[in-house]
């Protein structure tokens, strides 16, 4: 029997097959699901801002921010015995969720792109990505396998 | 003590806010009930500060779908008010302005975006005009941005942009009664700790 654990935001956790790890509503946040298929090791992290240095709180939660957040994954899953040489990637979120003409930011945007950058800089590959657009998603994945589930309010649920 | 986040909010500041929503409530009602042409009751608003979280356990969980409408303020304030319609809420609405029932929020024309747009601004702006009033202090609003989506996918645009501000929010829980059944909605403030500051020292309340 296999349990789902959830994964809030500005956190992170890992699962063993046959768990799974969820996360609900993701907007302009973005999670990231880490995979190495053969140890069956599955780590997501849900980040709500793009860089830590960019903080002006220095107390600040580290899984706030893809950077740091992604790091501490990476950490976490290679303390439990994760290969990084076959670890891949697949993110979700990053939507724009309301139109606006005031430019403050497109951080969705922001975020995505932060993120691609952490990854290559560990050097992990992207193998599926469902970002931007402007709708919420909810993301399971799966530890068995290294699915990606994607479900949302409005569009059909995609598997990746 | 400075303020720094919602945290630092004393009772009497906190009876303040309370008494800045009953005005903007009542004002608001005032406005639906002229566009709704039907008389509208109101109870007492619950005014609270929450953080993202109890905010988007109390809307439902995460992945109820709603109606999320973001206005932004600017002028001496400066910060961002979210109003939140459940879909009972917008039944209400085009139901009462239009004879149209809602089977699906997330389908919904251009006609219920406007009307529902329309009681946005009207909210946003009842509670902008409260303030305004009270303080003197000039409040210009933007024209609300509309989203139907899951719950914690709208609240994450606030938690975000006000990251540094603090996890906590300005939380109004409005009862109106339209008719013959009771709805409610949500209206949550989200201002910058100086513009707080300000509307306090302009009601003569310390800080």
């Amino acid at each position: 029997m296999s349990k789902t654990i959830t994964v809030g935001i500005s956190d992170l956790n890992i699962a063993l097959a046959p768990d799974i790890l969820a996360t609900y509503a993701l907007g302009s946040c973005v999670g990231i699901c880490l995979y190495d298929c053969r140890s069956k090791i599955a780590g997501m992290a849900h980040i709500m801002l793009p860089w830590s240095a960019d903080s002006r709180n220095s107390c600040d939660n580290s899984r706030r921010f893809a950077d740091t957040g992604i790091a501490e994954l990476a950490n976490m899953m290679q303390s439990r015995g994760a290969d990084f040489r076959c670890v891949t990637a697949k993110i979700a979120g990053g939507a724009q969720m309301f139109a606006t003409t005031s430019a403050v930011f497109n951080i969705g945007e922001r975020n995505v792109d932060a993120v691609k950058k952490v990854l290559n800089k560990f050097k992990i590959p992207i193998v599926a990505e469902e970002t931007g657009k402007n709708f919420g998603r909810t993301v399971f994945f799966d530890a068995a396998t290294g699915e990606m589930q994607i479900k949302s309010a409005t569009k059909q649920t995609v598997l990746v | 003590m400075a303020m720094n986040n919602l945290d630092d909010l004393n009772p009497i500041q906190m009876d303040v806010l309370r008494e800045l929503g009953n005005i903007g409530a009542g004002n608001a009602a005032t406005s639906l009930a002229g566009m709704l042409a039907s008389t509208i009751d109101i109870g007492v608003p619950v005014v609270k500060t929450l953080d993202y979280n109890e905010v988007v356990d109390f809307l439902g969980g995460p992945e109820n779908v709603v109606v999320g409408l973001l206005v932004r303020l600017k002028g001496d304030i400066s910060g961002m008010m979210m109003y939140i319609l459940q879909a009972a809420f917008a039944n209400k609405i085009t139901s009462t302005f239009y004879g149209k029932c809602l089977d699906d929020i997330t389908e919904l024309d251009e006609m219920d975006q406007s009307a529902l747009c329309e009681i946005g601004n009207i909210m946003a702006a009842s509670y902008v005009n409260a303030i305004a009033s009270l303080t003197g202090l000039t409040i210009d609003i933007t024209v609300p941005s509309f989203c139907v989506d899951m719950v914690g996918a709208i609240m994450s645009v606030p938690a975000i942009e006000f990251a540094n501000v603090g996890d906590k929010v300005i939380f109004i829980d409005d009862h109106f009664k339209i008719i013959d059944g009771e709805v409610k909605s949500n209206m949550i403030l989200i201002p910058e700790m100086d513009s707080l500051a300000l509307l306090f020292s302009k009601l003569g309340v310390e800080v």
